[in-house]
């Protein structure tokens, strides 16, 4: 029984590791109603970027800074050649532009800082330590407790400042917002920068625990589950939605696995995410959007 | 001045109908047909069918299923690979498991699997809208290549799970040498070309873009929406399930799931963006333009540049101008490709005047 | 008056939205042949209660009486097979198809060979292709849209796409056509033309109409039968000239005296 348990609280703090990613896509959906498909390569593109000058001799939090600098640079880069140009378009169209933004961001990535696996050491030891009887891993309790003071800041920044209510008014409609006077531009440098800062911590955790490779980009993918559970539109929700396919998806690898064979956590998400779908088509949180004919 | 419609009327009905309402127009494509069909065999050598023509031609058959299904019926896919996949297997284990079936059938009968698979996975989209339905497909583009790697009965439980594909022998005729596999997939995809542009202009095709554009109105004058887009993904993974079979047995020569992962979704969802949506040209312009560009790069670094790039990092550039060029499709020219030679053709029709 | 002479007729309708009423109790009958106007302030419920008349909406309770079959709901599909037709305030079409085949989508209930036939182009196709080609010409003659048949719908001014709009509705020959705000955004002349429209396709094709409009003098002089609504009740309901002595209409519309 406490194996069961074992597996599960692994499992839930993956699953806030996929919440942190998940979380970066909120901000952006909220803010522009994109699904930014690239925040996967911007978590890989930051990760790299931090590591290659951790491994320059540059210290951590000098290259944590300089890190951010440059996403926020590429956050700059994004709203001025691509959003500011496809303003109003309709979502599946915007969608696509963050395909081709995930390449490009891919491509330079790796062109410029080589295509190695690279190791990532943050100072936060894997050793397990005891909790009634069960072994937990301190790394995972550390993401863990780093997502919670994520939320908790960013749940605040939106309904207590001026920025975050804007960002609500944006997500509603955007050429209502800009006919108040919500400078759109600067309120999504804003939203893709801090997005850009999420998925840096993002990518650094993951990284961190299985290095910093290409295939972080995939991990993100499986973001799409977590918001489909957890709703586009909800930083709690990104949490729960988080939660669920974390542990769903070990408990299934290690308790279904062994009947119908491996490697189940490469589709069990999807078809998860999809089976709930049909129940609540607007997942947990999300808005039932009201078409009015 | 040549390219002219004076004198050319249409006085009736039927004839309005008809794909090539310019004499120019239809004279010319059944000169790409002779050009394809007589000239290219003689004139080809072994590395362009090989390498060059077969891709290009699957790859646009495969662009054209996935067109009808996101171009058209407006549903938003990303397993595209995944129903080649079942193209590909379900071909090959007909072939294999049934004596003496011909290969063309095993072929049908492989699209005719992919179709029912691509109708299950398809069923979601009766509940969940738009986007959202990314995650069906994805679901399916995953599960379908897991199933394919984990059960050897597929495969014929062959321990590389790597499948040589059998040789080509039609109608007593070996198509197994490149010219042969050029012409045949050529035949197939011409046919399925025609079928594709016949079903567009039909009522279903009518219902898609009706269903595309604006799903509650299309309910509320009698379209019967589950139909209509059970029929896309049908159709759809019906012509994605015979590409994946030219795929595995004209183009590569092996049935491996590996061909057909999420990069081979992509790719084929990058041919209808930059060929543009809702089109049947646009699947072989967008489908030239994804195989000759990393040809043209290379060729570039190589002459022009000495070959100062190695091709590791030239797949990297290859991936940022991928990227910023559906960006650039996607802001200046979202009706992609064709469009652009749609204009062409407009311009061309009233030159030299402008308008 | 015997129920034969309804075409449509609603008995007790209420429908909520998240608690606030937008229609509370409403009955009224509408006449075959006749052209019957709901008018009423914004919000008064009338956009919702056509909507639940094709089934777009279902009410919570009530019942509605549609040419003989009495239903508490139908869905959007049943009522277009049973001859209800209509057009949106936000103009609901396709706009990336041409005005004919917008036109002949609105036939799609009307066409007599499969998808399949007319792929290949083979038994019913060939003939019914020209039967639905022609219908689809006789009514883009009717509303005079001939010079944009190919043209995308999309491309077309406000106006044009109002008038497309009521093409695809026409095309599927319907008894009951309902028509929401189809004047809305036109100038004098546009309405005038409109009207006379909405009057031919009474006289010519019989089609009862109901419909929503805010131009008071076009619903007099459009109108045989004016059904007032005002926060999802019905205040009015008779003749032009009854409903315009109505003093409860009267007080809605311009407010009571001090």
């Amino acid at each position: 029984m406490s194996f069961f348990f074992e597996v599960l609280t692994g499992g839930l703090l993956a699953g806030v590791m996929y919440s942190l990613v998940a979380i970066g896509f909120v901000l952006i959906y909220k803010a522009s109603g994109v699904f930014n498909f690239a925040q996967g390569s911007m978590v890989l593109f930051s990760a790299l970027t931090f590591v290659s000058l951790l491994e320059r001799g540059v210290p951590f939090w000098i290259s944590f800074i300089i890190t951010l600098l440059i996403m926020l640079v590429l956050a700059w880069a994004i709203e001025r050649f691509v959003l500011r140009k496809l303003v109003n378009r309709s979502p599946i169209t915007l969608f696509m532009a963050t395909l081709g933004l995930s390449y490009i961001i891919e491509g330079l990535a790796q062109a410029v800082w080589g295509a190695q696996v690279h190791a990532l050491d943050i100072g936060v030891s894997d050793e397990p330590f005891e909790i009634f009887g069960m072994l937990l891993s301190q790394f995972d309790l550390f993401a863990a407790a780093i997502a919670g003071i994520l939320v908790a800041v960013l749940s605040f920044l939106f309904s207590k400042t001026r920025t975050g209510i804007s960002l609500r008014a944006v997500a509603d409609d955007q050429l209502a917002a800009l006919a108040v006077g919500i400078k759109l531009n600067r309120l999504w440098f804003i939203v893709w920068g801090v997005a850009g800062f999420v998925g840096l911590v993002a990518g650094l955790l993951w990284g961190a625990r299985v290095g910093v490779q290409f295939s972080l980009s995939l991990i993100v993918l499986k973001a799409l589950p977590v918001l489909i559970i957890g709703g586009f539109t909800s930083i709690g929700g990104a949490i729960v939605g988080g939660l669920i396919i974390g542990s769903s998806e070990k408990l299934a690898e290690v308790f279904l696995g062994p009947y119908i064979g491996g490697g189940i956590e490469n589709w069990f998400p999807y078809v998860l995410a999809m089976l709930f779908l049909l129940v609540r088509p607007s997942g947990i949180f999300g808005e039932r959007a009201i078409e009015r004919v | 001045m040549l390219y002219r419609e004076a004198g050319q009327f249409i006085t009736d009905y039927r004839a309005d109908k008809s794909i090539f309402r310019l004499k120019q127009e239809r004279w010319g494509f059944y000169l790409l047909l002779a050009i394809a069909f007589i000239f290219i065999p003689f004139i080809g050598n072994d590395y362009w069918f090989s390498a060059i023509l077969i891709p290009f031609l699957v790859l646009s058959l495969a662009g054209l299923g996935l067109n009808l299904l996101t171009g058209y019926a407006g549903q938003l896919s990303l397993g595209s690979a995944a129903f080649m996949a079942v193209g590909a297997f379900a071909a090959y284990n007909f072939h294999l498991r049934i004596e003496g079936l011909p290969f063309l059938v095993s072929f049908l009968l492989g699209g005719f699997t992919a179709a029912i698979v691509g109708i299950l996975f398809g069923l979601p989209s009766l509940r969940i809208k738009g986007f959202y339905l990314l995650v069906s497909t994805l679901a399916a583009q995953f599960f379908v290549l897991w199933v394919f790697t984990n059960f050897s009965w597929f495969s014929n439980n062959n321990s590389s799970g790597v499948i040589t594909a059998p040789q080509l022998i039609i109608l007593n005729h070996d198509f197994s040498t490149p010219v042969g596999r050029y012409l045949l997939t050529l035949g197939i995809v011409v046919v399925l070309g025609f079928l594709a542009k016949s079903i567009v202009r039909s009522e279903l095709g009518r219902n898609w873009m009706a269903v595309r554009d604006m799903d509650t109105a299309a309910a509320v004058i009698g379209i019967s929406i589950p139909k209509t887009k059970l029929l896309a993904f049908g159709i759809s993974s019906f012509f994605l399930g015979i590409a994946g079979s030219l795929w595995a047995f004209t183009y590569l020569g092996t049935v491996e799931p590996h061909g057909f992962d999420l990069t081979r979704s992509f790719q084929i969802l990058f041919i209808v963006i930059i060929g543009g949506m809702g089109s049947i040209l646009g699947n072989f312009l967008g489908a030239a333009f994804v195989i000759l560009l990393p040809i043209l790069l290379s060729n570039i670094s190589m002459n022009l540049l000495a070959g100062a790039i190695d091709p590791g990092q030239l797949e990297n550039f290859q991936k940022i101008i991928f990227g910023a060029l559906i960006i650039f499709f996607l802001i200046k020219e979202p009706n992609g490709l064709a469009k652009v030679w749609q204009t062409f053709k407009q311009r061309s029709r009233v030159w030299p005047l402008r308008f | 008056m015997t129920t034969n002479e309804h075409l449509l007729s609603l008995n007790n309708i209420s429908l909520s939205f998240k608690g606030v009423k937008a229609i509370n109790n409403i009955s009224f009958a509408v006449n075959r042949g006749e052209i019957c106007a709901l008018i009423g302030p914004n919000g008064a419920g009338k956009s919702s209660l056509l909507n639940v008349i094709n089934g777009v909406y279902q009410a919570d309770e009530g019942e509605i009486n549609f040419d003989g079959e009495s239903k508490k709901n139908m869905s959007p599909h049943r009522s277009a097979q049973r001859g209800i037709a209509r057009t949106f305030q936000n103009i609901a079409l396709f706009k990336g198809m041409s005005v004919l085949d917008n036109v002949l989508t609105g036939r799609n209930l009307k066409v007599k060979s499969s998808w399949v036939e007319q792929v290949f182009n083979i038994g019913q196709a060939p003939n019914d292709a020209v039967v639905q080609r022609k219908k689809s010409e006789e009514i883009i003659d009717f509303l005079k849209i001939q010079p944009w048949r190919s043209s995308l719908v999309g491309s077309l001014p406000y106006g044009l796409q109002k008038r497309v709009e009521l093409a695809r509705a026409l095309a599927a020959e319907p008894k009951l056509l309902l028509l929401d705000e189809p004047m809305a955004g036109m100038n004098s002349d546009e309405k005038a033309e409109m009207s006379r429209f909405i009057l031919d396709t009474q006289r010519e094709f019989g089609t009862t109409i109901v419909l929503i409009e805010h131009d008071i003098s076009v619903v007099m002089a459009l109108s045989n039968h004016v059904v007032v609504l005002d926060y999802g009740k019905k205040i009015g309901d008779g003749t032009p000239d009854e409903v315009r002595a109505n003093p409860e209409v009267i007080a809605a519309y311009l407010g009571t005296k001090h």
